[in-house]
């Protein structure tokens, strides 16, 4: 037994200090308030200390920190999209996760497994090989192989799927990865407590006040905040915020679902995803193995789960892995995501002055933690849109220039 | 199993149905600017509350409209287009 262990046995109290600082009351005015304490709220306020030494922030959360799609999603990390505004903005945030681990001095557990995008069908061949090429012309490892290099870092794989839809080939990426989500969260959340910034959990925002266009305040659940500049990351309830600010968006909400296996000795190594079958799966740390399919199909703004959704998804899975029909199921979950017409991200500016949108995350949130952090945070400060993001602006919309990203979705949604 | 109610068919299960959006008046696009189209194409009304929507029984293709609740998933009542009195 470690020594330091009899500390927790002998004191009387918590012999250490918590993990963040628990403020009482909201100060009267911030430097930059930011609704949402999820992984990019958090990173958002992590960046602005780091980055810009602005401290005098407040991050907003109407529950617990990392209890909404940070810790909701499948953990998957990867940067073969479909774009060029999209290579370029995910390969930079697997960089910063390469890092993270040391610069929080926290264990993530980022694990870099190999992540293959199984193909069926010939189109889908030809999506692989146009991701590939952007993929490559931007320089990121990504490449389509044949089902052979499948079967052989995945040798448990039904490569006929159940004889119904065998396999093609795949795109793959080596640098594909998962990481422990509450981590990322509460790496960030703690970087930025230590540097001053204010986590307010358990307080939620009521209103907006905008003046002449500009934001100039926040209504909470625990007062009014004066503040000029406002980040909003809140994924699922982006529609309810900017409803209270008073501008449109393309936002929709549909819920996704995952689910985990029982645990289970270490044997999938790899991440495996199939638009086809509508399936991404990898194994955990912990042995389980961390499923997830296509969104509901149509709008619910709560996070109840369905039982039709484990049903659809085993079956999927069966035609890959037939050996898993025994092995049980043990959690399954929803998220709020907020999808977008092109599955890009909706981030940057809006038409109010000092409000800042970080969103239309839908589901693709998590692996671009670091990187929203970084450019919001830039944005928010130089009150024009970071480069990385220039591409994914609200005004896309209304000029008729989207950014077309569904191609490199997981599965068809 | 979550079921909806077709004013022709009957309860069925949520399944035999396909979801087509919120009724959303659309502008004349013969005289409409730019932006007031840009709108109808892409903006939605995201936040949670009681909205009527098309809906199709697609074994039947029967084309209608459910009021429903879409944060608490509960529908209210569902009809035919035209017998919204």
């Amino acid at each position: 037994m470690p020594w330091r262990l009899l500390r927790f046995g002998l004191s009387k109290s918590h012999p250490e200090p918590r993990m963040f600082t628990a403020h009482d009351k909201l100060k009267p005015s911030y430097d930059v308030v930011i609704i949402g304490g999820g992984g990019h709220g958090l990173a958002s306020a992590y960046y602005l200390a780091r980055d810009h030494g602005i401290t005098n922030v407040a991050v907003l959360e109407k529950g617990y920190i990392g209890g909404g799609n940070t810790g909701r999603n499948t953990t998957i990390i990867r940067s073969n999209y479909l774009t060029p505004e999209g290579v370029k903005f995910y390969d930079k945030s697997v960089q910063l996760y390469q890092d993270l681990s040391t610069e929080f001095d926290l264990n993530l557990f980022y694990s870099t497994r190999g992540h293959f995008t199984l193909a069926h069908t010939d189109s889908a061949m030809r999506t692989m090989r146009w991701r590939a090429e952007v993929n490559k012309h931007y320089g990121i490892a990504s490449e389509v192989v044949g089902p052979e290099e499948v079967k052989r870092q995945t040798p448990q794989i039904d490569l006929s799927c159940g004889g119904h839809a065998p396999i093609q080939g795949a795109l793959y990426h080596a640098p594909g990865a998962v990481a422990r989500h509450d981590a990322v969260a509460w790496g960030y959340g703690r970087g930025a407590d230590m540097r001053g910034a204010e986590i307010h959990q358990q307080t939620a925002v009521t209103g907006i006040e905008v003046k002449g266009g500009k934001v100039v305040g926040v209504h909470t659940t625990k007062g009014f905040i004066s503040t000029n500049k406002v980040i909003c990351a809140v994924a699922g309830f982006t529609p309810r915020i900017t409803d209270m600010v008073g501008f449109k968006t393309p936002i929709f909400v549909h819920p996704l679902q995952a689910m985990v296996s029982e645990p289970m000795k270490p044997w999938l190594d790899t991440i495996l995803v199939s638009g086809s079958l509508h399936i991404y799966v990898s194994q955990s740390a912990r042995g389980e193995l961390v499923m997830g399919a296509s969104l509901d199909p149509y709008e619910v703004q709560s996070t109840r789960s369905t039982l039709d959704f484990p049903e659809g998804l085993a079956a999927h899975l069966l035609d890959m892995f037939p050996f898993l029909s025994h092995s049980k199921v043990v959690r399954q979950w929803a998220g709020m995501a907020d999808m977008t017409p092109d599955f890009a991200p909706i981030m940057g500016m809006t038409p109010v002055e000092g409000f800042y949108l970080d969103s239309g995350w839908g589901t693709w949130g998590f692996k671009a933690t670091p990187v929203c952090g970084k450019t919001m945070a830039w944005t928010a400060v130089n009150d024009k849109p970071h480069e990385l993001i220039t591409g994914f602006s609200l005004d896309r919309f209304r000029n008729y220039s989207l950014t077309g990203e569904k191609g490199a979705a997981s599965v068809g949604h | 199993m979550k079921l909806m109610t077709c004013p022709i068919n009957g309860t069925r299960p949520i399944s035999e149905f396909a979801y087509w959006g919120e009724i959303r008046p659309a502008p004349d696009a013969d005289t409409c600017s730019d932006d007031q189209w840009a709108e109808y194409v892409f903006h939605r009304n995201g936040a949670p509350g009681v909205k009527k929507e098309w809906w199709c029984h697609t074994p039947s293709n029967t084309w209608f409209i459910a009021e429903r609740d879409t944060e608490k998933d509960k529908v209210l009542r569902t009809f035919l287009h035209g017998d919204d009195k």
